[in-house]
């Protein structure tokens, strides 16, 4: 994929962001920020896909199951606080 | 690297679910399904490149999963709500540490193009750093808010990254890159230590978007369009938060940066002229109260003074029925939204939370204003003297109240150093003590 592609979808992908994040209300914005945060551990389709590259064992494989250690870490930790969170919004509305 | 067309599609749904956790998040309703649909989305890229790609190191990639599920998801369980600022700063710096691995392995293997490479590490190391810090300030694990000629140093390190990130996109060797990746991280602490308490939510939001544009910039190195994609959203979102925390504080970026205050607490003199309050009075004046607006700050979170309001509220709208409402400043707390969260733990319904738009013009017709733990964002002087510091912040009303209880420990000035003549107002009562022990006496007095 050339580097124009990816800088066109770059640039788009910010706009995106920018629109759907303009309609999150305040009161959100603590889930918005660790939902967010958990996305963001994406990387770890990076780290996946170096980890499985390791020829044997040597600097590099540590390093990426490292960073998929890491990666893991955001995600689970991320989504995980993220829904304990947003119960507490989502019970008070039924109880009502 | 290896893109065929059939993961490629699966990255760019996995993207679409991305976006539309994102956009969930615009109502509580839906709020929920969003996180739901960003766990689906992250579900079906990692199985994928999982089944795809042929990994000599499964064992290593399956014990390194299972660790990150147990570890992440039972300090997620065990993090007090309170406690949530540093948790998202400690997630957030696993995030961006694991950006950083992957262009040092990436690199490593001479796969990718160091240039841009670079870009990833750099804001990956940046992150990563500023985000152990902000872990250890908001843990209260820190201190430590001045650094001498901090913007000298700051723009130096900058200097010298530029330097070798120049020099390494020219040579690719590894010295030029740790030092690049070792000026990163001294960057990445030196820019966050002298930022402070009510600076946070702000500091917070940036170091989120920097680890989303860390992701994008490794997105760029493996040619990945779900690191992207996914990283341009985060890093939009965080940057977006950022602005508006920074605009509800009527500053700019380079100020929360660059321009570090002298945060001495000056302790007010004159306490004789503040007039005091008993709880008794307190619990009457609310009582006999047809509106009461409570406004909390950071020291409600950290007296962990929520479920002790929530009571006072129950009390007072079932008993002597008064309504109640609560308002909420944009950089009350610690993180953005901080109170919301601690308010919904305690069961305070949403639909009585506003926000400053919403509320200030409520204050004139309320007969108690109850603060409780915040100061500067009720700092009249905001709007009227030039000299303060806080001169242009839009602030809550809470003067105009009829009467305004203030619960506070004591009458030093807040996190900006200003003195708030709110305190010597004559409608002001101050009631001197910890946020969560004087709510539960005048509960009990109700």
């Amino acid at each position: 994929m050339t580097l124009l592609f990816l800088i066109t979808i770059f640039l788009l992908s910010m706009f995106i962001g920018y629109f759907v994040v303009q309609g999150v209300t305040p009161a959100l914005h603590s889930p918005l920020m660790s939902v967010s945060n958990a996305i963001s551990g994406v990387v770890i389709i990076g780290a996946l896909w170096t980890a499985a590259l390791a020829e044997g064992f040597n600097a590099e494989e540590i390093l990426s199951l490292f960073a998929v250690f890491f990666a893991g870490f955001n995600i689970f930790g991320g989504f995980a606080v993220s829904e304990r969170m947003l119960k507490l919004f989502e019970k008070k509305g039924k109880n009502k | 690297m290896i893109a065929f067309e059939g993961i490629f599609l699966i990255y760019l749904l996995s993207s679409i679910f991305f976006i539309l956790a994102v956009r969930g998040l615009a109502s509580p309703a839906s709020a929920e399904r969003g996180n739901h649909l960003g766990i689906t989305g992250m579900a079906v890229c990692v199985l994928v490149t999982l089944l795809v790609v042929p990994s000599r190191n499964d064992v290593g990639i399956f014990l390194a999963l299972i660790a990150a599920a147990i570890s992440g998801i039972t300090i997620a369980n065990k993090i007090k709500m309170t406690a949530l600022p540093q948790m998202i700063a400690l997630l957030n710096a696993a995030g961006a540490l694991s950006s950083l691995l992957v262009g040092v392995v990436q690199i490593l293997r001479h796969q990718a193009h160091a240039f841009d490479t670079s870009v990833g590490m750099i804001i990956g190391a940046v992150a990563f750093s500023g985000s152990c810090v902000a872990f250890f300030k908001l843990s209260g694990l820190y201190t430590f808010q001045r650094l001498k000629f901090a913007n000298l140093i700051n723009a130096l390190i900058l200097g010298v990254i530029a330097f070798y990130w120049t020099r390494f996109s020219i040579d690719g060797t590894m010295q030029t890159a740790y030092m690049m990746i070792a000026l990163s991280l001294v960057f990445g602490a030196t820019i966050t230590l002298p930022v402070g308490g009510a600076d946070m939510p702000i500091m917070i939001s940036v170091l989120n978007a920097a680890s989303g544009f860390a992701a994008a910039g490794i997105g760029f190195s493996l040619s990945n369009i779900v690191l992207i994609i996914t990283g341009a959203i985060v890093g939009a979102s965080g940057t977006i938060l950022a602005f508006v925390m920074t605009k509800a504080m009527n500053k700019n970026f380079f100020q929360i940066l660059f321009q570090h205050k002298n945060v001495e607490q000056k302790q007010a003199l004159n306490e004789k002229t503040a007039h005091t309050a008993s709880v008794q009075d307190a619990a009457f004046l609310m009582q006999n109260a047809s509106k009461v607006i409570i406004v909390p700050g950071f020291g409600m979170a950290s007296a962990g003074a929520q479920y002790a309001l929530k009571n006072m509220t129950d009390v007072l709208e079932d008993k002597y029925g008064v309504e109640v409402k609560f308002a909420i400043h944009p950089v009350a707390g610690r993180m953005p939204g901080h109170m919301n969260v601690l308010l919904a733990e305690a069961k305070v319904d949403y639909e009585k939370v506003y926000g400053l738009e919403d509320i200030n013009p409520d204050f004139v017709s309320a007969d108690v204003a109850y603060v409780i733990g915040a100061n500067d964002i009720t700092n009249p002087a905001a709007k009227t003297d030039t000299s303060s510091p806080l001169y242009g912040m839009p602030v809550l009303d809470v003067v105009k109240a009829k009467t305004v209880i203030f619960v506070k420990r004591s009458l030093a000035a807040g996190y900006s150093g200003a003195d708030n003549p709110l305190f010597f107002a004559d409608n002001t009562l101050m009631l001197y003590g910890d946020a969560k022990k004087i709510t539960e006496e005048i509960t009990a007095d109700l």
